[in-house]
């Protein structure tokens, strides 16, 4: 309880506090004029409406194709599954813009698409461009958040007893029956943790809303922004901030509501719960969700990695070879062995503080008592946060006596871990609360200390989670670009900060070698996380 | 052996999370335990080894976009006993609004990056201490926009349209050669900007809109661009890459882009054409200049003053070119070949006050934001 309470309240409170208050007190004093001007401001409640509506579509559409892929990816097993599962995380490390980029390719006149409609359809053809529109921003926004349902919900669904299911089909219930009755009150609690965490991060959705959307289009994320980054004006940015903070919280009192206590059920291991698609039903609805993976999460990253082998005849590997190559050494022309050093150990940092913050979040959270449960929701605070908000925060807060890190290194992954501390949390929670406490009771009864009933009754039950968890925060601080480009030095940029450097300049091969590198950042994340998955733990095979 | 691996891995990995909640699980029971302090990330362990003691380090905050050869830049450090450690933080207007934000404790000892079309804003803050170095006697005046030496000039370039050579021969369309043409139906569809409000180059252009047609009428253009299909994105690679017709899948053959931007293009090519794709439209370009200035509060007011005297040093300047793709500001530096070849440097380029950019830039953003964007 002391551990997360105290990360939150260094790396979070402190610093959003005090640039929330740099704002509202402009000459020293409190000044709230500026609260009802900005409030009543056409403009903002236009964004603000258009943060809201764009969020709950996305939330809506992500639960709709994430949550048949989290069924099969947990309960199917199949040739080439967890190299899937790793694949679909990838997009979580990619750069928006490198990514908007491949959108941008998909959805526009010379889309494969609309090359596949003329060759039907010839002069007759109509040409599809969804390039600044609301739709491209959802998909966009299904393709980032797709693992978070898989993953979130799958963690539970993969440890569900299918014996369950099984006696309530042996009773005559229908395949529907079965699922609205048994399977889905037990992984509601993971369902609505997932809509949550995707509902906070397309709310303060900000790259993708700039980039895809078009100009024209902002949500307050990206109005926080342009007042805090561009105009400095603090008190507009501060009220902003503050809307977005009551929404957020509001979104995570009405979360509260629908999670109810889960309860406690006999979990199964993972490894028994999977197997082959039987039925032809089966078959189909898996060969579906593997269209859909296909055509909306692995579409775009082969846009990536096809750019990066083109050159300009043919393909090849000169970009890569390039990028390895002996460039002038100038300070920035980073050897991508450093980027991805770099990278490897600012994220191997942030996940050891997310699991340990997280971790000691989850469990406290598990226990009857209110404080856990408000210390749950807090942590999901920072989620909903604009990121300029906790950068421009840290740098304000964390710069004097006695906690003066100017410059320190410790900045990045505390900034990494703030963001993926909720996911360990999300994923550990349900598999907690899931555990009958009467184990522990029976545990505690026969002479084990506290800490012995935790070591010998939840963790291994929650291990595989903890693993599941592991891989996603290590995704999550590798791509993370927002903070990172505030507090990274000039001489140790990760992966991110390469490619976005790369793409700031003119010059085909600079091109190529960003392409390179995100094909890299992908190769990457995707290994971390199929290693991890692959992992088993102790006692977690067996029980 | 392989299961062994898998299993000392994913033990260590519980290990770690066991360790650390073995206190929280236990912090319940009893309330004496100790406060676990802040700092659980672990001590600092990644500075770099050469920190020496007899060395000075000290700190140039700077944009993104900043870059120095690592050979001059050790042979600064070797001369002076000074290491430099980069600190970026963002594009330039970002970086110049946090230095503003922290002075009571400031990032670094020196910022370079404020261009002229932030300049007045740092200068009204009052973030820089005067220092006058005697290497300004090379730089040529007209760079010298602030007669206090609060900041001191290194390098200049221009944001200028940009246009795909192939294209106008193919459609046989003539090149624009003002600003006033861009209205024109010959060039409906084919302009691609960037917003003003999250670009600088975006800035920069709607600067020079106000230089070429006054605080009166420039609004009148923009309204016609906007009528004449002028499309809007957000940064300018999105633009370059995805929208422009010379270098990636786009379509449209005029850009906001950089006078530097036909040599990078020769540069950065492989193998380089005799010829770069792109060219510069001259009475387009809008001149930026990049300051550098020594902050108040710094520690280490004699090594920043040393630091300034290095950027504009020949070492250092002639670097400019290849490294940001911008030009130096001190007179007869050597430029290399393929600038001598390909850059433009414009005669006549759109300039404005930085007072007047200062008074007018965030109303002219707004008013922007209205004509084109709502």
């Amino acid at each position: 309880m002391l551990v997360p309470a105290a990360f939150l309240l260094v790396f979070f409170v402190l610093p959003v506090g005090t640039i929330l208050l740099t704002g509202l007190r402009p000459e020293g004093r409190l000044d709230l004029a500026a609260v009802p001007a900005v409030l009543s401001d056409p403009v903002t409640l236009r964004v603000a409406w258009f943060t809201l509506w764009q969020a709950a579509a996305s939330t809506v559409l992500t639960l709709l194709v994430g949550l048949p892929g989290a069924y099969v990816l947990a309960r199917l097993s199949f040739r080439g599954r967890s190299a899937l599962r790793a694949a679909i995380t990838v997009p979580f490390v990619l750069p928006t813009v490198v990514v908007g980029s491949a959108f941008l390719a998909l959805l526009g006149p010379r889309s494969p698409l609309n090359a596949l409609l003329g060759g039907v359809l010839g002069e007759a053809a109509p040409t599809l461009d969804l390039r600044r529109t609301v739709t491209a921003i959802l998909l966009a926004h299904v393709f980032f958040n797709y693992a978070v349902v898989v993953r979130t919900v799958g963690g539970l669904w993969s440890h569900l007893d299918p014996r369950l299911e099984e006696a309530a089909r042996t009773l005559g219930a229908s395949r529907w029956a079965t699922f609205r009755e048994v399977s889905w009150p037990l992984v509601r609690p993971a369902v609505a943790a997932a809509a949550a965490i995707v509902f906070l991060f397309t709310f303060t959705s900000f790259g993708v809303v700039l980039i895809l959307g078009g100009p024209g289009r902002a949500t307050l994320e990206v109005e926080i922004y342009r007042a805090t980054v561009q105009l400095l004006d603090l008190p507009l940015a501060s009220v902003l901030a503050l809307l977005q903070l009551a929404a957020v919280t509001a979104a995570l009192l009405v979360y509260g509501r629908l999670q109810k206590r889960a309860t406690a059920q006999p979990l199964r291991s993972a490894a028994t719960t999977a197997r082959p698609p039987r039925t032809r039903g089966e078959r189909a609805f898996l060969a579906v969700n593997l269209l859909v993976v296909a055509g909306l999460l692995l579409a775009p990253l082969l846009v990536l990695v096809e750019r990066s082998l083109a050159t300009g005849d043919g393909y090849g590997l000169d970009h890569y070879a390039a990028l390895f190559g002996t460039q002038r050494s100038t300070v920035l022309a980073v050897a991508p062995f450093e980027a991805i050093r770099n990278s490897v150990l600012y994220g191997l940092a942030a996940t050891s503080v997310a699991l340990v913050v997280g971790g000691c979040a989850a469990v406290a959270a598990s226990r009857p008592g209110r404080s856990g449960r408000l210390l749950d929701r807090a942590l999901m605070l920072p989620l909903g946060t604009s990121a300029a908000t906790v950068g421009f925060g840290f740098l304000l807060a964390l710069a004097r006596p006695p906690l003066d890190l100017r410059g320190s290194r410790l900045l990045i992954p505390a900034a990494q871990a703030l963001i993926a501390t909720p996911f360990v949390v999300r994923t550990l929670l349900p598999v907690l609360r899931s555990i009958d406490q009467r184990l522990r009771d029976a545990a505690a009864t026969l002479g084990a200390a506290p800490r012995r009933v935790w070591r010998e009754i939840d963790l291994p039950i929650v291990g595989r989670a903890v693993l599941a968890a592991a891989g996603f925060s290590f995704a999550i601080a590798v791509g993370e670009f927002g903070a990172t480009v505030f507090l990274a030095r000039g001489q140790t940029p990760t992966m991110p900060v390469a490619i976005f450097r790369l793409l700031g300049r003119p010059g085909v091969t600079n091109f190529g070698q960003a392409m390179a590198m995100s094909t890299i950042l992908m190769l990457v994340t995707a290994s971390a996380i199929a290693l991890l998955d692959r992992l088993r733990v102790g006692q977690v095979g067996r029980f | 052996m392989r299961t062994r691996l898998r299993a000392v891995a994913g033990g260590l990995a519980l290990a770690l999370l066991l360790a650390a909640c073995g206190e929280a699980a236990d912090e319940s029971a009893g309330p004496d335990e100790p406060e676990p302090t802040e700092d659980e990330t672990g001590p600092d362990d990644m500075s770099p080894p050469e920190d020496l003691p007899d060395q000075v380090t000290i700190t140039l905050v700077t944009h993104d976009s900043f870059d120095v050869e690592e050979e001059v830049l050790a042979r600064f450090s070797t001369e002076t006993g000074i290491n430099v450690d980069i600190v970026p933080g963002g594009d330039a207007g970002s970086t110049v609004n946090q230095a503003i934000l922290t002075r009571d404790a400031p990032l670094g000892d020196v910022l370079f990056g404020v261009d002229n079309t932030f300049l007045s804003r740092a200068l009204d803050e009052e973030i820089f201490v005067p220092y006058e170095s005697p290497a300004l006697a090379g730089v040529d005046p007209q760079f010298l926009l602030d007669d206090q030496h609060r900041v001191t000039p290194v390098d200049f370039g221009d944001v200028c349209l940009n246009y795909d050579r192939a294209w106008f021969e193919e459609n046989d369309v003539e090149v624009p050669d003002d600003l006033q043409d861009l209205t024109d139906e010959a060039y409906t569809g084919l302009l691609t900007v960037m917003n003003p409000a999250t670009s600088s180059p975006g800035l920069a252009f709607l600067l020079a809109s106000v230089e070429r047609f006054g605080e009166d009428g420039y609004l009148d253009f923009w309204e016609a661009l906007a009528d004449n299909d002028v499309l809007v994105t957000d940064g300018w690679s999105e633009a370059y890459y995805d929208e422009f017709s010379a270098t990636g899948d786009g379509e449209r053959p005029l850009v906001v882009s950089y006078a530097s931007s036909p040599p990078a293009e020769v540069y950065f090519a492989d193998p380089p054409p005799d010829e770069p794709p792109t060219g510069v439209i001259e009475a387009s370009c809008f001149r930026q200049v990049e300051f550098a200035g020594i902050l108040q509060g710094t520690e280490h007011e004699a090594e920043a003053r040393l630091l300034v005297d290095f950027l504009l040093s020949e070492a250092f300047q002639e670097t400019l070119p290849l490294t940001m793709f911008v030009f130096p500001v001190v007179e007869d530096t050597p430029l290399p070949e393929v600038f001598e070849q390909h850059a433009v440097v414009p005669d006549e380029p759109l300039q404005l006050d930085p007072e007047e950019i200062g008074a007018g830039r965030e109303e002219w953003i707004d008013a922007w934001t209205r004509t084109v964007l709502r």
